[in-house]
């Protein structure tokens, strides 16, 4: 287990001076920093996790905006031109799929709608299912690894075996099984709606064991400190010491992990839509687009590559930024 | 060490009585209580009344939960027999279920295609436990190198790409472009040449994904073994470098990958569907994706059932291994 990530003053504050001296930024008032200060630090000096959050920033920004930037861009990621199709083979005519300054990055094969719309629409079923499946395993994983942890006995029991149940498993066939008997319509919800909704719930259910196994041990190991005693002398409840003691000194363990989940729930989605039981059509997802890819990476194989290379940018920048999230959070302080 | 055997059988016995049921809970349970009518989805949307009605009998759906519990369980063992009035169709055992839709048992489809996914993940696990150990070995060895630098980029370009995309990328390039290799699938049965050309690129693909994963675990797992005290004490006690190396920090850095390789391995014997589908290589995974667009929910039942099962035999493979080479796992 990595050390406590409490206490950050008496243990992360001197590696964090060493490497301010050694960076030529001399601060006189070490002790007065806390732990997110450090961090961000460490974080500012990682070149390349730097570029990875930059590339992440822009990738929400584009994401938020999606339907804006296709209106000023003046193409529409369902309108199908036709024109654009060579009739006899039912490619995109010009070079490389069609790009050009009409389509930027060129058309889709037989129907011709704008690949560039669809990979800025594309973005927001990533990033939407990235992020909230992320955030239903954060908050499984949290209360239920803090339940195992602090109550132990028969909760732990449980709790453990159930993770390490959901752990062993081959994640991506359980996914497609639940994906799969679950109804077109549900809660109000059609069509797109219902199956996005159903990939958040079930890839975040199948990620909370991750955090919930780092915040169980956390858990263990921190009840048993001596700050926590002294609480309990001074008559602090149970839910005093949970929420005042435990939980603060979770948070950066949860923010590694949950940075680190994200390009794994990203990946899950697209192999989702790439297998057909992801968004349906005609929204566009970057996994949809590579899968009707595949007919065509003969005759106009950068139909495949450019949402292949779309989602390869975005895991990456993602990955890039947690593993420097990671290092700049580890009170170690290795780097 | 054989109460040690004992207690992990008895283990496995209970978790494979678990699996079962939490397989019946999400194709029989979990349905129920979102709404869905469990016989329109086993035989398909476009199915007419009185087929979806006979199928709803055969299953039993009316019974209570119990008791359609307890048959699903017993098939598996005992083999089941369907019958709606005097409509009966047989399921020898072991029953992983059977498709209504095409009037087949899942088993016998599913064995006959299981060669296909052994082969693919057993070349795949050789090619990427050789170069994703070396590779986190040798980056640990010469941490910040030029050689540790490129490798973990190479790596962290490995996890983070989409295995479909570099499976598609390789077959465009390797196969279409260049013309080495042909790309399509040929039984080992009919030719070997022809089946190790077909299977290169897939093996490549898959490997390359678990082999990043490998060489990137291999190499904190090492770097964390390095600086333990035991190393320390090796060292100062005048052993050659090599033998530290060799005798003492490789052993502990394997032996948690050795986990690692059981459940991976366990868990691609259900098919590597990304890889699979790929490629077009008829394996189990393969029959996923099919399940998904005929909306043939028995054979993605019985995919789920064989890839638990694999898993738990592959734990308990791991388990014994463990009790063999750490004296400290028999005994505890």
């Amino acid at each position: 287990m990595t050390a406590p990530l409490h206490e950050p003053t008496a243990e992360a504050a001197p590696s964090a001076a060493e490497e301010a001296a050694v960076a030529g930024a001399e601060t006189k008032a070490v002790q007065g920093r806390s732990l997110g200060r450090i961090a961000w630090e460490r974080l500012k000096r990682d070149k390349l996790a730097l570029t990875g959050g930059i590339v992440v920033l822009f990738l929400i920004v584009v994401a938020v905006l999606a339907p804006l930037i296709t209106s000023l861009y003046g193409q529409d990621p369902d309108v199908y031109n036709e024109s654009m199709i060579d009739p006899l083979f039912g490619t995109p005519k010009g070079a490389l799929g069609g790009i050009g300054g009409d389509h930027w990055l060129g058309v889709e094969p037989v129907n011709g709608r704008d690949i560039f719309a669809r990979i800025v629409h594309g973005a927001r079923i990533s990033l939407l299912v990235g992020f909230l499946s992320a955030l239903v395993a954060v908050v499984l994983g949290t209360i239920l690894g803090v339940l195992a942890g602090f109550f132990g006995g028969w909760v732990d029991a449980v709790v453990s075996r159930v993770m390490d149940g959901l752990l062993a498993f081959p994640q991506l066939l359980f996914i497609i099984a639940l994906v799969s008997v679950m109804p077109d319509s549900m809660l109000g919800l059609s069509g797109t709606g219902v199956r996005l909704l159903m990939m958040i719930l079930v890839i975040g259910f199948f990620g909370w064991p991750y955090i919930g196994r780092v915040v169980r041990g956390q858990t263990l190991s921190m009840r048993e400190r001596e700050y926590v005693e002294a609480a309990r002398s001074l008559g602090a409840g149970r839910f005093y010491i949970l929420f005042k003691e435990l939980l603060p000194n979770l948070v950066a363990p949860i923010i590694v992990y949950t940075t680190m989940m994200i390009p794994t729930n990203i990946l899950t989605e697209a192999a989702l839509s790439f297998l057909g039981v992801g968004v349906k059509p005609p929204t566009s997802s970057w996994g949809q687009m590579l899968s009707s890819a595949i007919d065509y990476y003969k005759s106009d194989p950068m139909y495949m590559v450019i949402p292949g290379v779309a989602i390869f940018i975005t895991v990456l920048a993602f990955n890039l930024f947690g593993d420097g999230v990671r290092d700049a959070l580890d009170p170690k302080g290795s780097r | 060490m054989l109460a040690y055997l004992i207690r992990r059988l008895f283990a496995a016995t209970v978790m494979l009585v678990v699996i079962i049921l939490v397989v019946f809970g999400i194709f029989f349970l979990v349905p129920k209580w979102a709404g869905v009518d469990i016989a329109t989805s086993f035989v398909g949307k476009q199915a007419d009344p009185a087929a979806v009605e006979g199928v709803r009998q055969k299953l039993g759906l009316s019974d209570p939960v119990f008791v359609q519990a307890w048959e699903f369980f017993k098939g598996i063992f005992l083999g089941r027999t369907y019958a709606a009035g005097g409509d009966v169709t047989e399921c020898a055992a072991p029953c992983f279920g059977y498709s209504f839709r095409t009037e087949q048992a899942v088993w016998p489809v599913l064995t006959e295609r299981f060669p296909v996914t052994l082969g693919l993940a057993l070349g795949a696990a050789v090619l990427w436990l050789i170069f994703g150990l070396a590779a986190g070995v040798l980056s640990a060895l010469k941490r910040g190198s030029l050689w540790d630098r490129g490798a973990m980029v190479v790596a962290l370009a490995g996890v983070s790409l989409p295995i479909y995309f570099t499976g598609l990328l390789s077959l465009a390039i390797f196969s279409y472009g260049l013309g080495w290799l042909n790309g399509e699938f040929v039984p080992l049965e009919d030719s070997l040449t022809g089946w190790l050309g077909g299977m290169i690129l897939p093996w490549i693909t898959l490997a390359f994904l678990y082999a990043a994963m490998y060489a990137r675990i291999t190499r904190a797992t090492m770097m964390e073994i390095l600086g333990e005290d035991y190393i320390r004490t090796a060292r100062a006690k005048g052993l050659r470098e090599q033998v530290v190396i060799r005798k003492h920090a490789m052993r502990s850095t394997l032996t948690p990958l050795l986990t690692m390789l059981g459940m991976d391995l366990g868990a691609l014997m259900g098919g590597a569907i990304l890889t699979e589908t790929t490629f077009s290589l008829p394996g189990l995974g393969q029959k996923v994706l099919d399940a998904i667009k005929n909306q043939d929910l028995p054979f993605i039942l019985g995919v789920v059932l064989i890839t638990s099962l694999a898993v738990l035999i592959a734990n308990l493979v791991v388990d014994v291994l463990y009790a063999v080479i750490d004296p400290r796992v028999r005994l505890a």
